[in-house]
């Protein structure tokens, strides 16, 4: 059970919060110009890295504000977040702390 | 009787009497199940999983294999209670599980004879012949699978959860975890201090140590009283802690009621607790392992720990002749312990060459002790009767000499301890082998969390107490306390320091392993060494596959009793080190855990779904509606008078509509206010059509594309004001349409000035529809101008009924002349009381949803999520005149690539069948000729079909390849009778094709 | 090697199973192969077993970063249908379906293939609608399928709550009899047995780290235990697809979430069949074992981590509950989590890819226990011939740019 910052409220239960995937997939300005594999760059395609992912989060339950955060996909710890209109802050280094459940 | 006089926590004072398998017996308040069959001398509880053979008690805990119980009968059965964790109560009923007809004589023992036969994974080379009959030799395995039975009626009784916030939870309450938790809880920090047992005190309450001058189980006492009178301190007794997530979140389930006689039983019978702690300390013990040889499943062989427990808690004497069988010196206690209780011969068989550091102790008892022996086997079935003993040699890898027969009743074993880091595990840390001590301790600590004491491989008392106190202030600190060190003093104990231990996990044998009696590893799944021994030997290397090959640890106590040594046996089968064999992980749950508590107040009939209804609901209720599930709406699906069927109702429903007018509860239709100066822009972006120059109080119908180009939902939005527009979803698709909105708003185009309100349940809709409908508005509503044209159709007006003020919309979804009345939810039923009443001159009829389908669908209108599956763009609607080429939209790319393009993609088409009176299944395919062949090429699919009333026969939609340029074609519809009709292909408006009745 | 019967079984039993063959070696790895398969779960060892059964080839390894079987092919719910909703999807399960049912035989393993039927409930009338489209659909696709209504559902499933006052009544389900489930481990076991015997190297604890590749074509593929040669790789890894696809420099329409299931304490008999429910999303079956085995949706979340919520599982447990209340005296034994790979349209990719010779089958979701052996015989004659069998070749990662999807989110068991 995550514990989720959210930069507006605080922190909460994951319970009070929807998933919205890879953060940054920014929508292309002109989509007319885009090949049909580019356009499914865009609307399929994903990073899914195991490690840090820049993710969004909504406060769903709460302020309904999206926000953006790092996350660990394999320890599940946040390293921060971030409001939408921040600068996007560097990576930590991984910390892919092996967790409950991951085999050696 | 087995009861000793005097000894022991039980209430001799308080006679229990309870029944196992039908007879009546007694124990007292303080036993549970386990201690009260001992001290009533019953050894023989169960029977085995696969061989049936008879089983006794084995420990006193979690661990236990054997003692699995079917308690009380009918509603209030439970399967598979533990009967070493479970209190008696007056008029208990037990009975043992997995033996038929009795624990005695059961029948099914003769699989015993055959367990040569029957090695690990025997089934997965055999009942393969012939083919078809694995079903049928699968029904006989089955039969005899299970343990305990599930009850067949519904649980009268309910569960409750509650969150939790703490600064420190204390797992177990033996003497480090009552320390942690009086070194936190004198801080001031909110505790919380969890165990599973019965009482608090763990260990403490089965031990002879001194605790600063005072037995350990009345020092126990005293600490648990001065827990109880802290404020910030929480104590929850028969709580399991199960489970240790991410983030420091943790569940205890906690039994309420079960201790109780069923007619003492109030309230909720378990809460499941969920935990938020800033820190946590584990002080959840050992588990002790037995030492493994031939038939150390006989009834009389016990765990040494256990024996102890039930002789010094439970004041039961076990033995008149006791062998206590161990490699280490914490069961030379349990050797005194038995030889106090009164055993006329105990003997110590150790199996060490050098006798423990207590051996003077011992002897002073008058226990016999020998050194560098083992016991090899053990006679009796039903019980033990004697033991076998022979020399051992120091590495422990061969017996020699002669067999030394010794009666006895009881055999004691310890091989040492497991230390219990199942929820350290659970917590992401991983388990290290331990390599002087023989055992997995914890390695690095992954979340805010210490373990202590036995958990930490801490087995001394001295050093339970000390670790103990120093994780409780440590975690206090933690925690933003102020916890001096020396809040606490820490006691001390005359028990012994921590001795070695010499690693014994299996007794060797003459010859391989796996001649002779079955030497049992994992006793409730009837896991033997040769059972492992044969997996190495097959190449089943990892332990993880051994686990699963042999079932080992699969049973209810999870490998508590067996894992540990299983993979030591295994290592020595493979000659790898247990380190490099590999590690152990835990999951969830510590212990079984009830589905009710899981699921919590949720248990039947209610998910933990809200039911949303309308304004009117209870108004079509007192009218007889039946209701339809749409999302989570209850909706009236139709009105049906006296003896009418849905046929007949949805009929009278829409020639009602079509003739004079009817009245249908809109409130379900999702509602958004986007509002701001940008909202025309934002609007064009995510319906597919233009809204920037529509007019105030106008209305357009608008298109919502997901980014693939697919229809995502649909509805009508109005203008209110320059900078306001109020927007209808589907029912369905509310919530998700603006969570959509949002997330581009707030994500993509944050400098839009532009406000999402949902106010989907701040208004109340009452659609009325027909020629008539405007003679019933016009007489009840004031302040509008009803007039053709002094209120167009798709325009908005606001006025008042009754003083209440309205909104009313000129839009229709039936075809009809149409006003669709949104008042305040408050007064919703009141409005919708006076349309009737206005509407009576003209018999104004309500209507549900499915009169509402078909009057749409005699108009060709789609209803998204119906007509459409996520794989269909306005396009393929024969819609394409909603999507704007001057602009972009949400999904617009999509519709450009190769396979939107194309042109036999499936096309909403009417379908009109050859035998109007024939209506086609909705789900049905379409197909273009009859035939019995498969697999038969199909076109598409009906995605809607009535009987038509005022068309007069049978209408359908359905998706059809190439379906637009297929007019007037015939194609073939299955049938639920595996028939095909044919249907003419035709366009999907059935009923006044000009749209001319809405406009009048 | 020796076969495996009742009469090896008395026979070994004679000399207390002392004489028992390994059931597959533990080959060091060769310097160069004819084919690599990475990843040792079921679909890699079908894959490995089928190359060589189907395709002649001999010259073979699976390489598995840990033990075989291990990932998702010991952690699902191990349910066995084949009644999807598009003609592609329906083709390709029903492939595994035909199979599965002689698939012990095949093998000369038992993996107690049962067929104990499986009902997808519908608790709406659009549920039913889909329902009746599915099955219209399976029938015209030669597949079995049958639509039940609440009465006679209630009659065959006696302890299905179909009471008309729960949140969502039960109005009916579609029931395909040959459906069913199997043994998850004895699955990964039978074929890597049965690709051992055919010569197939099975390499365990050995990671793959790395892709060689040269003017476009795979030449090989560095491992923890050295680097292998082979001119044709197939990547069978499902929830690290993606992380393997980084190495080669390719990029996948994946994201990998955990996918939660736990069973009961064993119990007698109660449920003789599978039930699954997508709208209040749940699926249960009782193992021969006696344990019921329940499952349900994915965390939201992406996740490598083999665990997910407690609320996922407080969810499932409710929906559970709701569809059989006399089940929540029976208590919850253990549960863990797998790392599905999901793919926008709920459909697997059978792909080739831009390196001439590297192959990805991947995106089953939360479905691909049932397609094992067909997923695996797709895929052996993909990497076999470089080219798509008929059966997969809808399934190509072309599909993402030309839109021609195949959204199965509705006949998937749980939406996504």
């Amino acid at each position: 059970m995550l514990l989720i910052e959210c930069p507006y409220c605080g922190t909460r239960d994951e319970s009070e919060f929807s998933y919205g995937g890879e953060a940054h997939n920014a929508r292309p300005a002109d989509p007319d110009a885009l090949t049909d594999e580019q356009w499914a760059d865009y609307i399929f395609y994903r990073q899914n890295p195991k490690g840090l992912h820049r993710e969004l989060w909504n406060h769903s339950s709460g302020c309904r504000r999206w926000f953006n955060a790092i996350r660990d996909t394999v320890s599940y710890k946040f390293q921060c977040v971030y409001k939408i209109e921040d600068p996007r802050p560097e990576l930590a280094e991984a910390n892919t702390t092996i967790s409950a459940g991951e085999k050696s | 009787m087995k009861r000793r006089a005097n000894g022991g926590r039980v209430d001799r004072s308080k006679p229990i009497n309870f029944t196992f398998e039908g007879k009546p017996y007694q124990g007292f308040q303080g036993d549970t199940i386990a201690s009260a069959l001992l001290a009533n001398g019953v050894k023989l509880i169960g029977r085995s999983w696969k061989y049936h053979r008879p089983r006794g008690v084995v420990g006193d805990g979690a661990e236990e294999p054997n003692a699995i119980f079917q308690v009380e009968q009918g509603a209030l059965t439970i399967p598979n209670v533990r009967g070493t964790q479970a209190q008696i109560y007056h008029g208990m009923i037990v009975n043992s599980t997995n033996a038929w007809p009795n624990v005695n004589f059961d029948v099914m023992s003769v699989f015993g004879l055959f367990s040569r036969f029957l090695p690990a994974g025997f089934y997965y080379k055999t009942f393969m012949w012939p083919q078809k009959f694995w079903m049928a030799y699968e029904h006989i395995i089955r039969q005899a699978s299970g343990l305990g039975e599930s009850p067949k009626e519904l649980d009268p009784d309910h569960y409750e959860k509650t969150n939790a916030h703490c600064d420190v939870l204390v797992v177990g309450s033996g003497p480090s975890g009552l320390m942690a938790a009086l070194a936190a809880g004198r801080s001031g920090a909110r505790v919380m201090i969890a165990d599973e047992q019965e009482e608090l005190g763990g260990r403490l309450l089965s031990s002879r140590a001194i605790i600063n001058g005072k037995p350990a189980a009345d020092w126990a006492d005293d600490v648990i009283a001065e827990l109880g009178r802290i404020a910030n301190v929480t104590i929850i007794p028969r709580a399991t802690v199960f489970g240790y997530h991410d983030a420091n979140f943790l569940t205890i389930a906690e039994r309420l009621t079960d201790h109780l006689a069923p007619r003492e039983r109030r309230g909720a019978r378990e809460r499941v607790w969920r935990v938020r702690a800033k820190q946590v300390v584990l002080a959840t013990g050992a588990h002790e392992r037995p030492i493994v040889f031939a038939n150390n499943d006989r009834p009389g062989v016990m765990l040494a720990s256990a024996a102890s427990t039930y002789t010094n808690r439970y004041g039961v004497k076990l033995a008149d002749k006791a062998i206590v069988f161990t490699n280490n010196d914490s069961a030379y206690q349990t050797a005194i312990d038995l030889k106090n209780a009164g055993a006329s011969v105990v003997t110590l068989v150790d199996s060490r060459a050098e006798a423990g550091i207590p051996v003077d102790d011992v002897k002073a008892a008058g226990v016999i002790v020998v050194t560098a022996c083992a016991v090899v086997n053990v006679i009796g079935k039903a019980a033990v009767i004697a033991a076998e003993i022979r020399n051992i040699s120091g590495d422990g890898k061969s017996i020699s000499g002669a067999l030394q027969r010794i009666d006895c009743d009881l055999v004691a074993t310890s091989g040492g301890w497991n230390p219990a880091i199942h929820l350290f595990s659970q917590s992401g840390g991983k388990a290290v082998w331990n390599d002087d001590k023989a055992c997995f301790e914890t390695g690095a600590v992954v979340q805010q969390q210490t373990s202590v004491g036995a958990a930490n491989a801490s087995f001394a008392l001295d050093d339970c107490l000390t670790e103990g106190a120093a994780a409780g202030s440590a975690a206090a600190k933690a925690a933003g306390f102020d916890a001096p060190d020396f809040s606490v003093r820490v006691p001390t104990s005359d028990a012994p320091g921590e001795t070695s231990l010499e690693p014994l996990w299996r007794v060797p044998t003459d010859g391989f392993p796996g001649l002779g009696p079955k030497a049992f590893v994992d006793p409730q799944n009837d896991v033997g060494v040769s059972d492992i021994y044969l997996a190495a030997r097959e190449g089943f290397e990892s332990i993880e596959h051994v686990k699963r090959y042999t079932a080992l640890g699969f049973g209810t106590d999870q490998g508590k009793m067996g894992n540990i040594s299983g993979m030591a046996i295994l290592s020595e089968a493979l000659g790898n080190k247990i380190s490099d064999t590999g590690t152990t992980t835990f999951r969830p749950n510590y212990t079984p855990v009830t589905f009710g508590a899981i699921a919590g107040p949720d248990v039947g009939n209610t998910l933990s779904d809200p039911v949303r209804k309308t304004a009117m609901h209870t108004w079509h209720q007192e009218n007889g509606a039946l209701f339809e599930d749409v999302g989570q709406w209850k909706r009236p699906w139709y009105f049906p008078l006296e003896r009418e069927t849905i046929h007949q109702a949805v009929d009278r429903e829409c020639l009602a509509v079509r003739s004079s007018v009817g009245i249908m509860d809109a409130s379900t239709l999702g509602k958004i206010e986007i509002i701001g100066k940008d909202a025309g822009d934002f609007l064009n972006i995510i319906y597919t059509n233009a809204w920037k120059k529509l007019g105030i109080n106008c209305a357009r119908y608008g298109f919502m594309l997901g980014e693939d180009g697919m229809v995502m939902d649909d509805g009508v939005t109005v203008r209110l004001a320059e900078d306001r527009y109020f927007m209808h979803t589907t029912t369905g698709g509310a919530a998700t349409v603006l969570s959509w909105m949002e997330l581009w708003l707030q994500t993509e185009w944050p400098e839009l000035e532009v406000y999402l309100t949902s106010v989907t349940d701040h208004w109340a809709t009452a659609a009325l529809a027909g020629p008539n409908s405007r003679k019933v508005v016009s007489a009840v509503v004031e302040g509008i101008d009803f007039d053709k044209e002094a209120f167009p159709f798709m325009t908005s007006r606001e006025g008042f009924i009754g003083g209440v003020a309205v909104r009313v919309n000129r839009i229709s979804f039936s075809g009809e002349l149409c006003f669709e009345v949104n008042v305040n939810a408050n007064y919703g039923r009141f409005v919708w009381q006076q349309l009737m009443l206005a509407g009576e001159e003209f018999n104004i009829t309500p209507y549900g949803t499915e009169a509402m389908h078909v009057l749409r669908a005699e108009k060709g209108y789609v209803i998204v999520g119906q007509d459409t599956d996520g794989s269909v763009t306005p396009t393929d609607l024969g819609m394409s005149w909603a999507l704007s080429k001057a602009k972009d939209f949400l999904g617009k790319r999509s519709l450009a690539r190769v396979d939107t393009m194309r042109e036999d993609r499936k096309q909403l088409v009417g379908l009109l069948t050859d035998d109007p009176n024939e209506v086609l299944q909705e789900g049905a395919q379409v197909v273009n000729q009859p035939s019995e062949d498969t697999p038969l090429p199909m076109l598409g699919h009906v995605t809607s079909s009535y009987r038509s009333a005022c068309v007069g026969r049978s209408i359908a939609l359905a998706l059809v390849k190439g379906g637009h340029r297929r007019m007037g074609e015939t194609v073939y519809v299955t049938t639920d009778d595996g028939r095909f009709v044919a249907a003419q292909i035709s366009p999907t408006v059935f009923i006044d094709p000009n749209g001319e009745k809405q406009h009048v | 090697m020796s076969r495996y019967s009742i009469f090896s079984l008395a026979r070994n039993a004679m000399s207390h199973h002392q004489n028992w063959e390994r059931a597959w070696r533990s080959p060091e790895p060769k310097k160069r192969y004819d084919a690599i398969i990475v990843g040792g779960g079921g679909h890699g060892l079908a894959t490995a077993y089928y190359l060589a059964k189907e395709h002649g080839m001999r010259n073979i390894a699976v390489l598995e970063k840990g033990w075989i079987g291990g990932g998702n092919t010991g952690r699902n719910t191990t349910i066995v249908r084949s009644n999807y909703l598009w003609d592609e999807a329906t083709h390709l399960y029903e492939k595994s379906m035909k199979l599965w049912e002689g698939l012990s035989q095949d093998l000369n393993y038992n993996v107690m293939f049962s067929q104990r039927g499986v009902y997808n409930l519908g608790h709406t009338l659009q549920d039913m609608r889909d329902i009746q489209r599915r099955v219209n659909a399976n029938r015209l696709n030669g597949v079995d399928g049958e639509v039940v209504h609440a009465a006679e559902l209630q009659t065959r499933i006696p302890h299905l709550n179909c009471s008309p006052d729960s949140r969502y009544p039960v109005l009916g389900a579609s029931f395909q009899a040959r459906g069913g489930t199997a043994r998850h481990d004895a699955v990964a076991w039978g074929f890597a047995r049965g690709a051992d015997r055919y010569g197939v190297d099975i390499i365990q604890n050995c990671e793959v780290t790395g892709f060689r590749r040269e003017n476009g074509k795979i030449l090989g593929v560095d491992t923890s235990q050295g680097y292998i040669e082979s001119p044709k790789v197939g990547v069978v890894t499902a929830g690290s697809s993606s992380v393997l696809a980084e190495m080669a420099g390719l990029s996948l329409p994946l994201e990998s979430h955990p996918l939660q299931a736990f069973v009961s304490e064993p119990i007698k008999p109660v449920l003789d069949t599978v039930v699954m429910s997508n709208a209040v999303h749940g699926y249960i079956s009782q193992s021969d074992k006696g344990d019921l085995v329940i499952g349900a949706g994915i965390d939201s979340y992406t996740g490598y981590g083999q665990r997910g919520s407690f609320s996922t599982i407080e969810h499932t447990m409710t929906a559970i509950m709701e569809l059989f209340p006399i089940f929540s005296r029976v208590r919850m034994n253990r549960q863990w989590g797998g790392i599905v790979d999901t793919c926008p349209d709920a459909c697997p990719i059978i792909s080739k890819t831009d390196i001439k010779g590297l192959y990805f089958n991947c995106g089953w979701g939360t479905g691909g226990f049932k397609a094992t052996p067909g997923s695996g015989w797709v895929f052996a004659h993909t990497v076999a011939k470089d080219q798509a069998h008929e059966l997969n070749a809808a399934f190509s990662l072309d599909r993402f740019a030309s839109g021609a999807l195949i959204d199965e989110h509705g006949a998937a068991g749980v939406a996504h």
